[in-house]
């Protein structure tokens, strides 16, 4: 079993010019079974991107530690991969060259490779876009990419930066089913950084609301959406009563949040 | 053909004038109504209104090219031989009416009087101030600061209408009458005149290497000539005029005896060498300006009005009597028109330093004649051709010798028998010095080839060693503190302050002039690789982390490739200083490429030669870019997209 296990996460940012120190993160601790689709919703400062580069082995906590299974994350490593809000791929390559690029770096087999890059192409619906420079592509279809590039990779666990973030509206529904569809079909860990609710709620198993200053979890939830996702048109779901009292819930809380900081600066 | 060029010169550029004319026409004509085509439907900063106007592109050259067909042609010289004969003579007048208006506001804004006086006022006021108290006696201070004061005095009688003799104001009122004969003399007109034999059969301007000829050719000429002999005597009699004043005289005559008195004083020693060097140093410029003053040079302001109206008459009776002539130096001797000096009257003006542009093309066709024995080239050496290159002369570049001597063993010594028998360390010697045969290939040569040839090999060692350093002073702490210095203390030295110390350590032959460019080249691409590995974004290392790559293929696949756009861009800007550069340290030093030429042309004036170089510069400079711009668009389409 290889569950990702955050204990007593803390990180302290110091200034080095007032040396002010920010407590980014405080006493963070989860556990995210292999398989579970975990989304963070916060307000801005409270900490989720710096929560997902820990994980990811980006920066390392000031205390506390993560642990994927039986082994401590110490650094970036092939078995979490990473989709950022941009995309972040490389413009220089085309699309095939792009997805292959891990498989390239471990110098896996061409043909083999291939094989590989086809499928999950065709999965994320960008058979026949191989040979087109990335640059070219549309956002919806750049993420398309970043997805197979890290999917290509086969890892545990996929962490996601607002990965949605700089869609249209339509692309984003669209994305989201894809998101959910992965999910079920690969049965890996996915946790989502995002700061729409609706997204929050329809892409979250789990969903943590943390809170600012100093950055923690506030409240956890277990939604039944991402599921009924799996089945039903997201659109239908965004429709009923449940989804929208949690909604108006955790909005209320965030707004409440808000105020706060507001309020003390 | 290139003779063909050369011989049918005047031809062709007829034929390309008329083309130009009508090229310049139907440009201006299309531009116009393009213009009111789209005025309507265009909004007033938009980008996209500044493309496709080819026409204006045709007009602007055509223009150019007329401009420069007309200032150079010589059109007075190939067609109006005579008006160039009569601007000589009434350039003759110029001359010899200089003299009078010297001392006239006309020509040197002030009249001659006041910058005298304001002048030496000035210094008599400068050496009252320095008089040295130490080196003369209180009597002698006396006796000095009188001299500086009759001096003084002696300005202003000068300057003084009221005191002005009769006899000088009237040998000033003749010079105004003998001016004013010449003048009615000019507006009387030349009917009647003759050119004289000898005048007449003088070879005409125009005639093979011929300039100007110098006695009048037409009844003008003779008008003009004449009245120049005139004036000539009138401003010899100008000349030796000086203004008397009885006051003046006076003081002139007292002061003299004051310096006389001053000047035995100073005589008898002091027993002090450097005081006796002070009093003579002082007394006699003292006595320098009082010279200046006493010779009745300066005149009261008001005096010389009349001659200055007289000589104002004379130039209007000149311009009239010129009367077309005037429409033809102005539209046709573009410059400074003819000017007559002592013995000759030449054509001054672009002419002397604008060759036709017909003419620079048949230079160019001489210049890039590949065959040097029937004189193409330039100094024995092609423009660009191609020549049998020893392979062993490659491999001898390639290897130092030293690299030789640091192998094992020694070089083999002569036998007893007086036989010399070489190891294989005498024959890898060989090698590396490319005493041997190995075949030959064939390899550009020639001026322009030797110039891109350093700009090539030091781009070479620029890119290759650059790159990488600035590269790793993208990435790493350490590279980039430890080099930044270095790097940043000799990079703003201007490349060519460099030259003479580097041209003196390698010597002018090419590695001096490839080290300069090198050093050029290198400090841009380390900076721009540097620019462009550091402005990689974060989220595409921490991506490639998350892909599993390792540190060194991060730098090869991903910030290499990232650095791209900047490297290229580096690239494109300094080929272009070095171009520069290699010109300029060409022109210190050498003896081929194409600065070399323009040093040698410019040491003969050969301007045909110098501004063939120039357009050769110009156009592979314009190359050198055209081939980047091309790269650059095929590397790296994604730039500004990512």
């Amino acid at each position: 079993m290889s569950d990702l296990i955050c204990d007593n996460l803390c990180m302290t940012f110091t200034n080095p010019q007032t040396g002010g120190a920010v407590e980014a993160l405080k006493d963070v601790s989860f556990t995210l079974k292999e398989g579970e689709l975990l989304s963070v919703l916060g307000p801005s400062g409270c900490g989720k991107t710096t929560l997902l580069n820990m994980v990811a082995g980006f920066i390392n906590p000031t205390g506390g530690s993560v642990a994927l299974g039986d082994r401590t994350i110490e650094g970036p490593g092939v078995e979490r991969g990473m989709v950022f809000q941009q995309g972040a791929l490389f413009e220089w390559l085309p699309v095939t060259k792009n997805v292959d690029f891990g498989l390239r770096m471990k110098k896996m087999d061409e043909d083999e490779a291939e094989a590989l890059v086809l499928k999950w192409l065709d999965i994320v619906g960008l058979q026949g876009f191989g040979d087109t420079p990335t640059y070219q592509l549309s956002g919806g279809m750049q993420q398309r990419v970043a997805l197979a590039r890290c999917l290509v990779n086969d890892p545990d666990v996929i962490l996601m930066d607002e990965p949605l973030g700089a869609l249209d509206a339509l692309t984003r529904e669209k994305m989201q089913s894809l998101i959910l569809e992965l999910w079920k079909e690969t049965g890996k860990t996915i946790m989502i950084i995002t700061h729409s609710v609706e997204e929050a709620l329809l892409l979250g198993e789990r969903l943590f609301v943390m809170a600012p200053r100093p950055g923690r979890i506030h409240k956890e939830y277990k939604l039944p959406f991402a599921e009924l996702g799996l089945s039903e048109s997201l659109r239908e779901i965004k429709k009923l009563p449940d989804f929208n009292t949690v909604r108006e819930e955790i909005l209320t809380m965030i707004w409440d949040m808000e105020e706060e900081i507001m309020g003390g600066a | 053909m290139l003779d063909f060029l050369s011989q049918e010169r005047a031809l062709i550029a007829a034929f390309i004038i008329f083309a130009l004319f009508i090229s310049l026409g139907f440009s201006i004509y299309v531009g116009v109504k393009q213009s009111a085509l789209r005025a309507k439907d265009e909004v007033f900063g938009d980008p996209e209104r500044t493309k496709g106007g080819w026409y204006w592109a045709l007009c602007g050259i055509s223009a150019l090219l007329l401009i420069w067909f007309y200032f150079s042609w010589g059109i007075g010289r190939a067609y109006f031989p005579d008006a160039g004969n009569e601007m000589c003579q009434s350039a003759k007048i110029d001359e010899a009416i200089s003299p009078i208006t010297a001392a006239l506001p006309m020509k040197s804004r002030y009249y001659k009087s006041t910058t005298l006086v304001v002048r030496n006022v000035e210094q008599l006021a400068d050496i009252e101030a320095r008089l040295p108290v130490d080196a003369f006696s209180t009597a002698e201070q006396r006796r000095l600061l009188t001299v500086i004061d009759q001096t003084r005095t002696i300005i202003s009688a000068f300057s003084n209408p009221e005191n002005q003799n009769p006899e000088s104001f009237a040998s000033l009122e003749r010079i105004a009458v003998d001016l004013d004969r010449v003048t009615a003399q000019i507006n009387a007109g030349y009917q009647g005149m003759q050119p004289s034999a000898k005048a007449l059969s003088q070879p005409k301007w125009g005639v093979a290497e011929e300039e100007i000829p110098l006695l009048p050719m037409t009844a003008k000429g003779v008008l003009f000539d004449l009245a120049a002999g005139e004036i000539k005597e009138i401003s010899k009699a100008f000349l030796k005029l000086r203004n008397k004043s009885d006051e003046a005289d006076q003081l002139i005559i007292k002061t003299k005896a004051d310096i006389a008195g001053l000047k035995e004083a100073i005589r008898q020693s002091t027993g002090d060498d450097r005081i006796d060097k002070l009093r003579a140093a002082y007394v006699k410029s003292v006595e320098r300006i009082y010279k200046r003053v006493d010779d009745g040079t300066i005149f009261p302001a008001d005096a010389l009005n009349t001659v200055n109206a007289s000589v104002t008459q004379l130039y209007q009776a000149v311009e009239s009597a010129k009367g077309s002539l005037s429409f033809v130096e102005t539209v046709f001797f573009p410059g400074q028109g003819v000017v007559k000096s002592k013995t000759i009257c030449s054509e001054q003006g672009p002419g002397r330093w604008l060759p036709k542009p017909t003419d620079v093309v048949a230079t160019f066709g001489k210049l890039a004649n590949p065959d040097v024995e029937s004189g193409g080239g330039y100094k024995g050496t092609t423009l660009l051709w191609w020549k049998w290159l020893p392979v062993a002369d490659v491999v001898a570049f390639l290897i130092p010798d030293g690299l030789v001597d640091i192998l094992p063993g020694d070089y083999a010594r002569h036998q007893p028998d007086g036989s010399f028998v070489p190891n294989y360390k005498d024959k890898l010697l060989a090698v590396a010095q490319g005493d041997i045969w190995l075949g030959s290939i064939p390899m550009l040569d020639g001026h322009i080839w030797d110039s891109l040839f350093r700009v090539i090999v030091a781009m070479g060692f620029g890119i290759l060693l650059g790159v990488p350093l600035g590269i790793y002073m993208g990435v790493s702490r350490f590279f980039r503190s430890f080099f930044d210095p270095l790097i940043e203390l000799y990079r703003p030295v201007p490349p060519l302050a460099w030259a003479p110390l580097i041209l003196t350590i390698f010597g002018i032959r090419d590695d001096g002039k490839i080290f300069l460019l090198f050093m050029v080249a290198f400090a841009i691409m380390v900076i721009s690789a540097r620019t462009g590995a550091s402005g990689t974004q974060l989220s595409k290392i921490r991506a490639s982390h998350s892909l599993g790559a390792t540190d060194r293929q991060i730098l090869r696949y991903v910030i290499l490739p990232n650095a791209m756009p900047e490297i290229l861009t580096g690239i494109r800007i300094a080929i272009g200083v070095c171009w520069g550069t290699l010109v300029a340290a060409e022109m210190l030093a050498g003896t081929t490429g194409v600065g070399f030429i323009e040093n040698v042309a410019r040491t003969v004036s050969d301007y045909e030669l110098i501004w063939v170089t120039i357009l050769i510069m110009g156009v592979l400079g314009l190359i050198f870019d055209l081939v980047m711009r091309w790269v650059i668009s095929k590397t790296i389409p994604w730039r500004g997209k990512g």
